[in-house]
């Protein structure tokens, strides 16, 4: 398959480009989702196709086309290059891609049942009885399980010689009970709001055992109707492990972004309250933080062998006892930084453009557990499952509502409470971080939907994280 | 071009008499020239071919979707859904495909933006750029075309074709930011400069900006704020699966909101952008959803419509089974007033140009969290008086247009950016009693 993006590849440097790169893509996915016993959807998609890249003095061009003929590939070359000459009217500053090895390799997502050989049936029974399981609690209007997985092979090749091949397979699912109220909807997610999503096979999903859950998950649901409202004022703040790797996506993940830090998403995602010249100098939280992003993870979502500009997976330090020291980049950001790539750069597709994400950003486990850090909190909240998520464009001034919440007394994981939410600004909640769970509570969350880019794209990233505790934060923010 | 009617006739003609069947086919062409730093940083172009295939056998239903289009892929496709559907449970709430209608004869192309150089999206980016004066611009410029087609099993067959192009930026003055937009049908519309003057007149009257106590404050809406409590209250209230299942604020015929709020769905009239049909193939037609304050309409697909016990307002897209159907062609009733009367009306207040990052706690009560971003004002005795911090806000979308709290709308209605993206909601600015802030720039 490599002769596809050859072809691509050929036909921009015969346009004049100075470097080009091309994918071609083929992806393969299935998404089931189920209400109340009944199936929604069952929606299957297949795409191919190439994109090609090409720079063009400082300035870069991007072109796709489902069309695999010679002549169209050749076209879409050359018209990458034509599209990059038209960017000149308003160019950069000269341009350098930071230098990484030229390899010709293959990489494959380890895993053990091919998610979309799994039997349709068998999926399917499975949803239908986890929303029959729920359904049976009362005031559970709403019961719904949703199951997805993605099969993608590429074929990656530039212009400085990289042939890669890699087959990437990811796996996840979840569901939801949602109690409707007179003036109100409530609702519990399992394992997290959106499902978890890892890669691997379907054996990710059998690991989670949904059967086991549905029942308590409902349970809470309805409860909750009942439940008082979440106590307005400053506390101390607990946050369940899913719900502190939302914390990390967007106020560290985003925040890292080098296309961010460097205003090229400035009128969109936005930029980030980090200064390149503060690198290894700034305090992003108290010494308990230690954040790494790391596309070697097995099973963590945003794991792969090589990015889209084909420099391989790695392990990169992002933030140490406290200290901002790293970022994520891409072959040209990380050049204009003067700061080695991170192999950041990923496309939503084969007709996207590749760009600066998410790989797996967490933060590595502390020696507590939520059971100790409850004992320790005289006057708290706990809070899980996240049910919405806002952050400024500078990834600074945040507000977070959970699913559910328990008032923490002398000790004790008290009452229930609903519409538990939280704010604040971004190194000042960072440094009230006082406890932190081990690694037997760490998980490789995963984040199916992070959309960046225009036009849109989503990616796929990783968030490992366990408990952790804040030591003062304002919560029961409301309308 | 590859003919898109020709696609999805023959996802049909595949299909036979085996099962019910509806398929729609895209083709087309999307570019966008983006920039960052008043430079051009990313340039991409697509050609685009897509085609979606819903079968249902003996209610047994199930959809695939591919990009490839020749007779063997199709096949695959078709061989695909029939096989999936006959895996699953029967759907009983499955509506059939949709009969055969009379599609409305409405094109919204202009032919100069079927495929725009990129040379010409280059140079309205260059005006945006320039107009600033030394700011520095960051944004979009892009233009798309795209044919579509629908075919179904009981003979209803549409195709249209649309055209869209929009200018999307900010200008930076290092501590401040300002935005404009432009979305129109024709790309010859889209004034790079005028553009860029705005967005550089927000930006430098943003210096200097004050943080501001949370609280309540009388507020004047740009059209982008105005156009995204409209997509939230049509994603989230006005969808008919949200109705059906409890979740929505909509009660028909109550007074939800002021008497002054007129919102209705409008894909024909000139301006408007899209094709006239929808797909399941239902024509497309202007839906009142809000007359005199009064709620007076659902948007339904063929589901949630069954479910209902209505019928389709031409509202179906292809997850609208999981997400719910969409009014997509809003139109926001514009007011006599112009801008500068509905702030001088303001003895104390804010002005807002956009929000940022708006997420719902719940549907229900369509409680909103979100920021103000490239533009937030004081406003003393009818003038602005200076720029302020950027708040984030805590507001239900329907309180805020609810009955007493909507004190004028501008003159001004166009397409404006969304919290859901440009083209779907035409908006004016609008002048409201109150909003509440709940936190400032420091938390």
């Amino acid at each position: 398959m490599f002769d596809l993006p050859q072809r691509a590849v050929e036909g921009a440097l015969a346009a004049g480009a100075r470097y080009a790169d091309a994918r071609y893509v083929e992806g393969r996915g299935e998404s089931i989702d189920v209400l109340n016993g009944r199936v929604q959807s069952v929606d299957r998609n297949e795409s191919a196709g190439v994109g090609v890249r090409a720079l063009v003095g400082s300035s870069w061009g991007f072109f796709a086309t489902p069309d695999t003929s010679d002549d169209a590939l050749r076209h879409a070359g050359a018209r990458a290059a034509e599209i990059a000459r038209a960017s000149a009217v308003a160019p950069g500053d000269p341009l350098s891609l930071a230098e990484i090895p030229v390899v010709e390799a293959e990489y494959e997502t380890p895993h053990q049942e091919p998610p979309l050989e799994v039997s349709l049936s068998e999926k399917v029974d499975l949803l239908v009885a986890v929303t029959e399981t729920m359904q049976a609690v009362d005031q559970i209007r709403l019961a719904s399980a949703s199951l997805g997985a993605w099969d993608t092979r590429k074929w990656f090749v530039s212009s400085q010689g990289h042939r890669i091949s890699q087959h990437l397979v990811e796996t996840g699912g979840g569901f939801d009970a949602t109690a409707v109220g007179e003036a109100e909807t409530q609702r519990r997610s399992y394992p997290q709001s959106f499902g978890q999503y890892e890669t691997g096979g379907y054996e990710v999903i059998r690991r989670w055992d949904f059967a086991a859950n549905a029942g308590r998950i409902a349970e809470e649901a309805a409860a909750l109707l009942e439940a008082p409202e979440c106590p307005e004022g400053e506390k101390t703040l607990i946050l369940e492990g899913s719900q502190l790797a939302l914390q990390i996506h967007e106020s560290v993940g985003h925040a890292i972004e080098l296309d961010r830090i460097l205003g090229w998403e400035a009128a969109f995602a936005g930029t980030s309250h980090l200064e390149l010249e503060r690198l290894g100098k700034h305090k992003y939280g108290s010494e308990l933080m230690n954040i790494t992003a790391d596309a070697t993870l097995p099973g963590a979502l945003g794991s792969f062998g090589f990015d889209d500009e084909g420099t391989p997976s790695q392990r990169v330090p992002i933030v140490d006892q406290g200290i901002w020291v790293g970022v994520l980049s891409g072959r040209d950001s990380a050049s204009i930084a003067g700061l080695p790539p991170g192999g950041m750069v990923r496309a939503d597709g084969f007709n996207r453009l590749p760009m600066v994400r998410m790989t797996n950003v967490g933060l590595l486990p502390g020696d507590s557990s939520l059971e100790e850090m409850v004992a320790e909190t005289e006057d708290g909240v706990l809070m899980s499952t996240n049910r919405s998520w806002s952050i400024d464009d500078k990834r600074l001034n945040f507000q977070f509502g959970c699913e559910i919440g328990w008032e923490i007394k002398n000790g004790k994981r008290g009452r229930m409470i609903k519409n538990p939410t939280y704010t604040g600004i971004t190194p000042k909640f960072w440094a009230q971080l006082d406890m932190l769970a081990g690694e037997a509570e760490w998980v490789h969350w995963g984040t199916p939907n992070c959309g960046k880019g225009q036009p849109m794209q989503v990616a796929h990233t990783g968030h490992s994280a366990s408990p952790g505790r804040f030591a003062t934060v304002r919560v029961g923010v409301r309308g | 071009m590859t003919d898109s009617l020709d696609i999805a006739r023959r996802a049909i003609e595949i299909v036979g008499d085996r099962a019910e069947a509806e398929a729609v086919a895209t083709v087309g062409r999307l570019a966008l020239t983006r920039f960052a730093n008043s430079f051009i940083h990313q340039n991409v172009s697509e050609d685009t071919v897509g085609v979606w295939l819903r079968v249902a056998a003996d209610g047994r239903v199930a959809a695939l979707q591919g990009n490839r289009y020749d007779d063997a892929s199709l096949q695959r496709l078709v061989d695909g859904a029939l096989e999936a559907a006959s895996l699953q449970p029967r759907d009983e709430e499955w509506p059939g495909v949709s009969a055969p209608a009379k599609v409305p004869d409405v094109r919204h192309v202009d032919p100069a933006t079927k495929d725009v150089a990129p040379e010409l999206r280059a140079s309205l980016v260059r005006d945006f750029i320039d107009a600033g004066d030394g700011l520095l611009g960051a944004g979009y410029c892009d233009s798309a075309f795209q044919e579509q087609s629908f075919v179904n099993t009981s003979g209803q067959e549409a195709t249209g074709e649309d055209t869209r192009a929009s200018i999307d930026g900010i200008h930076q003055t290092g501590v401040s930011a300002g935005s404009a937009h432009q979305t129109s049908m024709a790309i010859g519309d889209i004034d790079g400069s005028a553009a860029g003057r705005l967005a550089a007149d927000r930006a430098r009257r943003g210096m200097d900006a004050f943080d501001l106590k949370p609280g309540e404050y009388e507020v004047v809406l740009a059209p982008e704020c105005v156009a995204s409590i409209a997509i939230f209250l049509s994603v989230y209230g006005f969808s008919g699966k949200a109705v059906n299942e409890g979740q929505s604020f909509v009660e028909l015929g109550r007074q939800q909101f002021d008497p002054r709020v007129e919102i209705f769905d409008d894909p024909l009239s000139t301006g408007a952008l899209g094709v006239p049909f929808d797909t399941e193939g239902t024509p497309k037609r202007r839906l009142g959803l809000v007359s005199a304050g009064v709620t007076s309409a659902i948007a339904h697909d063929r589901r949630s419509a069954k479910k209902a016990g209505a019928e389709s307002t031409g509202h179906a897209h292809p997850q609208s089974a999981v997400w719910g159907p969409v009014a997509t062609d809003l139109v926001v009733q514009g007011g006599d007033e112009s801008v500068e009367d509905l702030i001088a009306a303001v003895d104390r207040g804010l002005y807002m140009a956009t929000f940022n990052y708006c997420r719902i706690l719940d549907p229900k009560t369509q409680v909103v969290t979100g920021l103000t971003r490239n533009g937030t004002f004081m406003i003393e005795n009818g003038k602005i008086t200076g720029a302020v911090t950027n708040l984030r806000f805590t507001q239900s979308f329907v309180t805020a247009l609810g009955p007493g709290n909507v004190l004028g709308f501008g003159d001004d209605a166009r397409f404006a950016d969304s919290e859901f993206g440009a083209g779907f909601v035409r908006a004016p600015s609008a002048r409201l009693a109150s909003w509440n802030f709940t936190g400032g720039a420091e938390g």
